[in-house]
């Protein structure tokens, strides 16, 4: 008993010792239960709509009142006609237009029944389902608080749903530029810092840099095979795309790969970053996956809306590239919106590929010299 | 008879921070010769070298290899070749490839390149062996390879970094065949190792500690000078660290 006692005192002292095991054992935990309790949402919070309110009545006054109280939504925007209703979509920000015809009051004391629009933005299926559940779910409480003054019997406003851009709320309509804005990141980042860092591991790193070539023609040298074919790939999940679920690129090809080859060089930055901090293979591939792939996933409002999370999240998910190449890439593709949506997007992950860029030159020319002792 | 120096080192410093890892090292490198490079680990070997190769700059000093100044490193490194501790080729491409991406990255054309990789391959009995993978080879081939492929831009000086690390004793004796092979067609061949029996093959050797060149001269001069019958022995008496490190 005293050996075995003796020998589990070493399990403890190893487990105190190594910081690493610490973390994966508390703070794993800690950060699932954050991660998962507060941004893996289905529930809908403080979601922006606008109306398009064209009777200005009591009926459509009291339901924007309605509406508006709900913790579901923001009213964030008034339209004033029909025309503004794809550019709003195409913004992105606001999830549903409800629009109230001209004589909703008229029409319902006449007819007993009204019916009221609502048009989802479903290029996000989940949250357009979400929303127009909700907004429906307000119309018929109205009703009923009428039907019971009334005494008719009757549902008197009826939520007539339309959902836009994705009529069939397919799902692959979120996946595909989902998918594509994890895999790049993913991918350009781990074969960049894995290649990098296999140089270093294999001494091969040594022997370039004491030849003639610049440090940045060994960089450059290195990412650009992995920049053409993380385009490439770009190219061939566009035709599945199109090929398999009839999923076409509504706006200009020309901008979405433009906008992908932005990214793809975020992604190889990052990847250069990573490289300059680790010395081995397998510590690259875990630092990718844990930065990249689980807040990826989970952040970037590719499944969960970032609109649903706490505050935090959302500030959280600001620094992280792949919420805004989504923002960018869905309006292209799903709504098609031009680039005069996605500049601010796009600008945003420029700004964070420069910085990448400067970061992982400095740091790796930190290294060199480090490396000296 | 005056010797032509390819290296000169004067009053080299090189300081991390409040840790000065070279101090005040002067020695010159002769063509042609052979020259040692010993030490502990932590000695200041490796920083040293880094420095004549152009990868690091010295804090203070003047450092000329191959003629040029070292604040002018890039053209230091078309002058010389490396081989590291770990015979740096890629596994995963063929001796062809290895050698034509070398030959490439000192600004050799293919043209250049082919006939001079085919003598090169015979030369080593390596003709068979040109479409194989680095991968597929023994040690000592590759270390050969590795060699024969950091003198392939036929540099003036060759830096050697522990060269025969974890090689068995015949291939190292081949090894030591082909650095006298090189030093014999005027090659300056600048090696550090750790073993004391190959120190005896330089024609100088340079013994560092703690930053510092404690002892420089031919093996024979030393070995009279300070009493002793191997350089081991020699080593161990003028090179043990102040401190122990673990």
């Amino acid at each position: 008993m005293k050996r075995f006692m003796a020998f589990v005192r070493k399990e403890f002292l190893h487990i105190f010792r190594d910081v690493r095991t610490l973390v994966i054992l508390f703070g794993i935990p800690a950060s699932q239960l954050l991660i998962f309790g507060y941004a893996v949402r289905t529930d809908l919070k403080n979601a922006s709509i606008a109306v398009l309110d064209n009777a200005r009545d009591n009926v459509s006054n009291d339901l924007i009142h309605k509406l508006e109280a709900s913790d579901f939504f923001t009213i964030s925007n008034r339209l004033d006609s029909y025309d503004e209703i794809d550019a709003t979509f195409k913004k992105g920000k606001i999830k549903a237009v409800v629009i109230f015809p001209e004589d909703l009051s008229a029409t319902l004391t006449r007819e007993g029944h009204a019916t009221v629009s609502i048009i989802a933005d479903a290029s996000e299926p989940n949250t357009a389902s979400l929303v127009t559940g909700y907004t429906s779910g307000i119309m018929n409480d109205y009703s009923a608080t009428l039907t019971k003054q009334a005494t008719s019997g009757l549902p008197v406003i009826i939520p007539e749903v339309r959902m836009y851009f994705n009529p069939n709320l397919e799902s692959h309509f979120m996946f595909v530029p989902g998918i594509i804005t994890l895999v790049l990141i993913l991918l350009s980042a781990l074969l960049t810092s894995v290649s990098i860092v296999r140089e270093k591991e294999f001494g091969t790193m040594e022997v370039l840099l004491v030849s003639p070539l610049k440090p940045w023609q060994i960089i450059v040298g290195k990412v650009a095979p992995y920049f053409f074919l993380s385009l490439f790939n770009v190219i061939i999940i566009l035709l599945m795309a199109w090929f398999v679920f009839k999923l076409p690129v509504r706006g200009s090809i020309a901008l979405l790969i433009a906008e992908c080859m932005l990214y793809i060089l975020m992604g190889l930055s990052f990847g250069i970053l990573i490289s300059t901090i680790v010395d081995k293979m397998e510590n690259a591939i875990i630092i990718t996956f844990m930065v990249l792939l689980l807040p990826g996933l989970l952040l970037s409002g590719f499944i969960f809306p970032i609109e649903n999370m706490p505050k935090i999240y959302d500030y959280v998910s600001m620094i992280m590239p792949p919420r805004w190449f989504i923002e960018i890439i869905r309006p292209i593709m799903i709504k098609g919106a031009g680039f005069a949506y996605v500049w601010k997007e796009t600008l945003i992950l420029a700004g964070m590929t420069l910085f990448l860029i400067v970061l992982s030159a400095r740091k790796f020319k930190v290294r060199l010299e480090e490396t000296a002792r | 008879m005056e010797r032509e120096k390819v290296i000169e080192v004067k009053d080299l410093v090189k300081r991390f921070g409040s840790f000065t890892a070279n101090d005040r090292l002067t020695f010159d490198v002769y063509r042609g010769e052979i020259f040692g490079f010993l030490g502990a680990n932590g000695a200041g070997k490796t920083t040293a070298m880094r420095i004549l190769c152009g990868l690091s700059r010295p804090t203070s000093g003047k450092v000329t290899v191959a003629g040029i100044d070292s604040h002018n490193p890039e053209e230091i490194k078309k002058r010389i070749g490396y081989m590291s501790q770990r015979f740096s080729l890629y596994e995963d491409l063929t001796v062809n490839e290895n050698i034509e991406l070398y030959g490439g990255i000192y600004g050799m054309t293919m043209r250049e390149i082919r006939p001079r990789r085919e003598e090169l391959l015979r030369r080593l009995s390596f003709t068979g062996f040109s479409d194989s993978l680095i991968l597929a080879l023994p040690l000592g081939l590759r270390q050969k390879l590795a060699f024969a492929v950091a003198l392939f831009h036929e540099p003036e000086i060759v830096f050697l970094d522990e060269p025969t690390s974890g090689v068995d004793p015949v291939t190292r004796r081949q090894f030591w065949e082909m650095i006298y092979e090189t030093a014999s067609r005027g090659i300056t061949v600048f090696v550090t190792t750790h073993y004391m029996d190959e120190a005896e093959y330089c024609d100088r050797i340079t013994i560092m500690n703690e930053g510092r060149i404690v002892a420089l001269d031919t093996p024979t001069a030393l070995r009279e000078l300070y009493g002793t019958a191997s350089v081991e022995e020699l080593f161990v008496k003028i090179a043990r660290p102040q401190r122990i490190n673990a």
